[in-house]
C-alpha cells in the first residue's frame, strides 16, 4: 500500500516513510534506553535554576551559582549526546516523565479524551535542537560565569538561565502541543526576565516589556492554533496527530476526513505564533531592542536558540502546513515574510554603528532566511541553517560581548579599531573572523552550505523565484555588513575609546587599559569557532542524499518532507518529482481526490509526461540552469562582492583591507565620503526605516489617544455614576440619622412603642379576625 | 402561643374556675399584678436617668414576667412556667452581676450615673 502510494504520490515520499515508522500507534513508540534518560534533561536544568534561586536567597557572593548551572547543563548535554548516539535513527521514541493532563468524558472514545502528558518525543528534529540547546547552553553559561562576574544579580542571572534551558527543553522535546506551549511561554518569560536583567536601566525595562508584548501577539495565534488543532483533529499529541496526515490528506481521530477552512486556518495561526517568537516581519521589532540584556543572553536566547523556536514549530508541524486542501497558503506567506524580513533587517543592519545591534539585525535577517527556507519547502535547509547559525551567531555575539566587556561597554564601531594588534585579543579576533566568514557565506563554511540549500530550493519552488533573487541579493548585503564590522573593529590601526561603563578615577583615556578576556571567554570562543568548522563538515556526512547530517536527522522526524519540485529526475530513475512540480505549481490542477483515485490520476499524468516535465523544468530553474548545481558559485559570488565592498568602504590600508581599503583611523573611512551619494537612504536605514516610529504612530499613539478617551469616560461617566450612587444613601442617611440619638431612653421608648404596636397588630389581626371567623 | 393568648382574653369567669382557692383570686388578678409591675418597670426605665434605678426597673420587668409565668403554670397545672422562672432568675442573677459591673466601670470613667451622658452612638 505504501509502496504504491509513494510511486504515485511522490509529494510526500519521505513523509509517508516517516509516518510509516510511527506506525500510527503509540505502543510502537517504545522508549529507547537513551531516550528514557532525556527526562533528566529538563529536571537537571530546573534543579540548576532552583539551586541558583536558593543561593540568591542566601546571598551567595561567589561563582557557585554559575558552576551549578554550567554543571547541570553540561551533564544535560552529555545525557543528550549519549541518548542521541543510542538513538540510531529509528524513528520517534517517547520518554514518559509523568502524567500531566488526562481527561475523558462521554464514553471516552475518539474525540472524547484530552491527553497532554509530561512526555518527551525524541525524533531527529528534537535531537537536533536539544543537542545545540544544551551544548551551546553549557558553553554560554561557562562564558557568562566570567562575563557576569562581580554583578550583583549573578545568582538571579543563572537562575533565569537554568529556567530558560528547562523551558526550551519542554518546548523542543514535549510530545504534545500543550507542553510545547508551556515551554513556549516559559522561554518568553525567561527572555523577559533576562532582557530586563539590568532593571535599573529604563531602556532595558522598556525593551523587556516590548519583547513580552510583541510576543503576546504571536502567542495568541499559537494558542488559537492549538485549540483549533484539538477541535479539528481531536488530539494534541504528536504521536497521534501526525499519522492522521498522509499525502496531504488528513482525517481526525474518529477517521472523518478533514477539509475546508481549517486546513489553511491552522497553519496560518501557528505561523503567527512563529512570527512572534522568531522575530519575523512585522513582529521583529522586539529582537534588536532585546540587546539591552547581558551579552551571553543575547547570544543564547536572542540568537542561537529561543528565536529558532518558530522555525522548530513550523518544521514540527510541517504535515499540517502541507495539507493539499490548504494549497500551502501559509507556507507561501511564510516564504514571502521571511524574504521581506531578511532584506529589511539586512538593510537596517548595514547602517547601524552599534556592533551588537548589527548582529541583532543579522539574526533577524538570518531568521528570515530560515522562514524563507520553510516557505520554499526545504525543512532540511531551514533546520540546517538553524544549526549552523546557532554556532556562528553565538560565536559572533560572544566575540562582540568580549569586546564590550573589555572596552567598558564600548560597542560603536567608529570608536574601536585594530583589536588584532592589541595584546590578548587574538583568540577573539580569530573567532570573530570565523564567525564572519560563516555569516557572509564564504565558500566551504557552514553558513555557506546552509544558505545555499535554501537558495537552491527557492529557485526550484514555483513561488520561490522572487524569494530566491531577494535572498541572493540579501546574501551580498549580509557579507557587506558582517565584514564592515570586522574591517572596522578587528583590523587596522589600533585605536579605541572606552565606553561609558569606564569607572576609573579619571576619564582620561590614556589611563584606560582594556582588559583582555580571561580563560573562560577564550576557551568558549575557541570551542565555538571550531564548532563552526565542524558544522560545515556535517554537510558531507550523507552526501548521496544532498542534505547532509541534518537532512538525515530530519528524514526521521515529522519535518520529513521532500519538495515535489526537486530535480531528482537527474539523479533518480523516476521523474515524478518534476511531474508534481506542475501539480503544486498550478493549484487548480491538484486533484482533491481520494487515495483510491490516485491510480488513474497517475496514469493520466504519465500520458503527457514529456510536456509537463518540460513545464516543470521551466518553473524551477535558475536562469535555465539547475539551481542545485550553480547556486554554489552564484551565492559565493554575491558573498565575495559584499566582502569586497566592505573592504573597499571600510577596510584599512594594506593587506588587512585586501589592498583596496584606505582607512587610517577608527572614526573615518571611505564610506563617509561615498555613502552621502546615496542621498537620505543610509540615514533612513540607520533609523530602521522608521518602522518603530510607524508603529508608534499607527498603534501606540492611537492606543494612547483611545486610552485617554476611556480614561476621561472613566473619570466622568463611570466615576460619576458611582459618585451619584454613593451620594444617594448618604443623603438618605443624613435624613434618618437623627433617629439614632444615642440616648438610652430613646431606644427603650422606641422598643416600648414597637411592642405596643406589635401587640396592637396581633390583637387586630389574630384575635379580632379569629373572633369574627 | 397565639392560641393561648386567645385563651386568656376570654372572660375569666367562664374559663377560669377558682383554682387558686376559695378566696376569689383568679388568674386574672395575677396577670393584672404582673402587668402593673411591668408597666411600672417600663415607665421607670423610660423616665429615670440614673443607671442603677434603670437597672432596678429592668429587674422589675423580669419579675413581672416571672409572676405571669408562675400564674400560668398553676393555671395549666404543669411545671413548665416554674422551671422557666428558675432559668429567668439564673439569668437575672448573672445579668445583675454584669450590669452592675458595667455601671461601676462607666461611673469610674465619668464620675456620673446619668445615662444621658453616654450617647456615643449618636448618628
Amino acid at each position: 500500500m505504501l509502496d504504491g502510494l509513494t510511486s504515485l504520490m511522490p509529494i510526500t515520499t519521505l513523509a509517508a516513510d516517516a509516518a510509516a515508522s510511527y506506525t500510527g500507534s503509540k505502543d510502537a513508540l517504545a522508549s529507547g534506553a537513551g531516550s528514557g534518560l532525556m527526562v533528566l534533561v529538563p529536571l537537571l536544568a530546573i534543579l540548576g535554576a532552583i539551586a541558583s534561586a536558593l543561593m540568591l536567597c542566601f546571598k551567595v557572593r561567589t561563582k557557585l551559582p554559575a558552576w551549578g548551572v554550567v554543571g547541570t547543563i553540561a551533564v544535560a548535554f552529555v545525557i543528550t549526546l549519549v541518548g542521541f548516539l543510542n538513538w540510531n535513527g529509528d524513528g520517534a521514541h517517547i520518554a514518559h516523565a509523568f502524567e500531566w493532563i488526562n481527561a475523558s468524558w462521554g464514553s471516552g472514545g475518539a474525540g472524547e479524551t484530552f491527553t497532554a502528558n509530561f512526555s518527551f518525543y525524541m525524533d531527529g528534529l528534537s535531537w537536533l535542537w536539544m543537542l545545540f540547546v544544551t551544548g551551546l547552553g553549557a558553553l554560554i553559561a561557562l562564558y557568562a560565569s566570567e562575563y557576569m562576574a562581580g554583578d550583583k544579580g549573578y545568582a538571579r542571572f543563572f537562575g533565569a538561565f537554568g529556567l530558560f534551558v528547562f523551558s526550551m527543553a519542554c518546548l523542543v522535546m514535549g510530545d504534545n502541543l500543550v507542553l510545547l506551549y508551556l515551554g513556549w511561554e516559559g522561554v518568553g518569560l525567561c527572555s523577559y526576565l533576562l532582557i530586563g536583567y539590568f532593571y535599573t536601566k529604563p531602556e532595558a525595562v522598556a525593551a523587556a516589556k516590548k519583547a513580552f508584548i510583541v510576543n503576546r501577539i504571536g502567542d495568541v495565534g499559537l494558542a488559537l492554533g492549538i485549540f483549533l488543532i484539538y477541535i479539528t483533529f481531536g488530539t494534541v499529541e504528536y504521536a497521534e496527530l501526525f499519522p492522521l496526515i498522509s499525502d496531504g490528506h488528513a482525517v481526525n481521530v474518529a477517521g472523518d476526513p478533514i477539509s475546508g477552512w481549517v486546513t489553511w486556518a491552522i497553519p496560518c495561526l501557528l505561523m503567527l505564533g512563529a512570527f512572534g517568537k522568531s522575530a519575523q516581519f512585522p513582529l521583529y521589532v522586539w529582537l534588536p531592542d532585546a540587546m539591552e540584556g547581558p551579552t551571553p543572553v543575547s547570544a543564547l536566547i536572542h540568537a542561537a536558540t529561543m528565536v529558532t523556536a518558530g522555525v522548530y514549530l513550523i518544521a514540527r508541524c510541517f504535515p499540517l502546513f502541507t495539507l493539499s486542501d490548504g494549497s500551502m497558503i501559509a507556507l507561501q506567506v511564510v516564504g514571502y515574510v521571511g524574504m521581506v524580513t531578511a532584506l529589511l533587517a539586512a538593510t537596517i543592519g548595514m547602517a547601524q554603528f552599534d556592533i551588537k545591534r548589527i548582529m541583532a539585525y543579522s539574526t533577524v535577517s538570518q531568521l528570515g532566511y530560515m522562514f524563507a527556507g520553510l516557505g520554499v519547502l526545504t525543512t532540511t535547509g531551514a533546520a540546517f541553517h538553524v544549526f549552523t547559525h546557532a554556532f556562528f551567531k553565538a560565536t559572533l555575539f560572544l566575540a562582540c560581548g568580549a569586546v564590550m566587556h573589555g572596552f567598558a561597554g564600548q560597542l560603536d564601531l567608529r570608536k574601536l579599531s585594530g583589536l588584532w594588534s592589541q595584546p590578548g585579543w587574538r583568540i577573539v579576533t580569530i573567532a570573530m573572523f570565523i564567525g564572519c566568514l560563516n555569516l557572509a557565506g564564504v565558500p566551504f563554511t557552514a553558513g555557506y552550505f546552509s544558505k545555499d540549500m535554501i537558495l537552491a530550493e527557492a529557485f526550484i519552488t514555483p513561488w520561490g523565484q522572487l524569494i530566491g533573487w531577494v535572498l541572493l541579493f540579501t546574501a551580498g548585503l549580509t557579507a557587506y555588513y558582517t565584514f564592515r564590522v570586522f574591517f572596522r573593529v578587528f583590523v587596522g590601526p589600533a585605536q579605541y575609546e572606552p565606553g561609558d561603563e569606564h569607572h576609573a578615577e579619571d576619564h582620561d583615556h590614556s589611563h584606560f587599559h582594556p582588559h583582555p578576556p580571561g580563560w573562560a571567554i577564550n576557551a568558549v570562543l575557541a570551542i565555538l569557532a571550531v564548532a563552526c568548522l565542524v558544522a560545515a563538515a556535517t554537510y558531507f556526512v550523507k552526501p548521496d542524499e544532498g542534505k547532509g547530517w541534518v537532512g538525515g536527522l530530519l528524514s526521521d522526524s515529522s519535518a520529513a518532507y521532500v519538495s515535489p519540485h526537486g530535480h531528482h529526475g537527474d539523479d533518480h530513475p523516476d521523474d515524478h518529482g518534476a511531474e508534481h512540480a506542475l501539480r503544486i505549481g498550478d493549484a487548480e490542477v491538484i486533484p482533491a481526490s481520494h487515495p483510491g483515485h490516485d491510480g488513474e490520476d497517475g496514469h493520466s499524468h504519465d500520458d503527457d509526461h514529456a510536456e509537463k516535465d518540460e513545464r516543470a523544468m521551466k518553473a524551477g530553474t535558475f536562469l535555465g540552469m539547475d539551481p542545485h548545481k550553480v547556486m554554489y558559485y552564484v551565492s559565493a559570488l554575491f558573498g565575495l562582492v559584499g566582502i569586497l565592498a566592505a573592504a573597499f568602504l571600510h577596510g584599512p590600508k594594506g593587506p588587512a583591507g585586501l589592498f583596496i581599503g584606505n582607512r587610517t583611523e577608527a572614526a573615518h573611512s571611505r564610506a563617509d565620503k561615498l555613502l552621502p551619494m546615496l542621498g537620505p537612504i543610509p540615514t533612513w536605514a540607520q533609523n530602521k526605516w522608521y518602522v518603530d516610529e510607524f508603529y508608534n504612530m499607527v498603534i501606540r499613539v492611537p492606543l494612547l489617544v483611545v486610552s485617554h478617551i476611556f480614561h476621561l469616560i472613566d473619570k466622568t461617566l463611570v466615576d460619576g455614576a458611582v459618585t451619584v450612587a454613593g451620594s444617594l444613601p448618604k443623603t438618605l442617611a443624613k435624613a434618618i440619622r437623627p433617629t439614632q440619638s444615642g440616648v438610652l431612653q430613646g431606644y427603650a421608648g422606641g422598643m416600648a412603642v414597637g411592642l405596643v404596636l406589635l401587640l396592637f397588630v396581633v390583637w387586630i389581626v389574630v384575635i379580632r379576625a379569629g373572633g369574627v371567623g | 402561643m397565639i392560641t393561648s393568648l386567645a385563651h386568656i382574653a376570654e372572660p375569666v369567669t367562664t374559663v377560669a374556675p377558682d383554682i387558686f382557692g376559695d378566696v376569689g383570686v383568679s388568674l386574672y388578678h395575677y396577670l393584672f399584678v404582673s402587668a402593673t409591675l411591668f408597666a411600672l418597670g417600663v415607665i421607670g426605665f423610660l423616665t429615670r436617668r440614673n443607671m442603677i434605678v434603670m437597672f432596678l426597673c429592668t429587674e422589675m420587668m423580669f419579675q413581672a414576667a416571672g409572676l405571669a409565668l408562675i400564674a400560668f403554670s398553676k393555671y395549666h397545672l404543669n411545671h413548665s412556667g416554674e422551671v422557666f422562672v428558675i432559668f429567668v432568675l439564673t439569668i437575672a442573677a448573672a445579668e445583675a452581676a454584669l450590669a452592675l459591673a458595667l455601671v461601676v466601670l462607666l461611673f469610674r470613667r465619668r464620675e456620673t450615673l446619668n445615662a444621658e451622658d453616654w450617647a456615643l452612638l449618636r448618628g
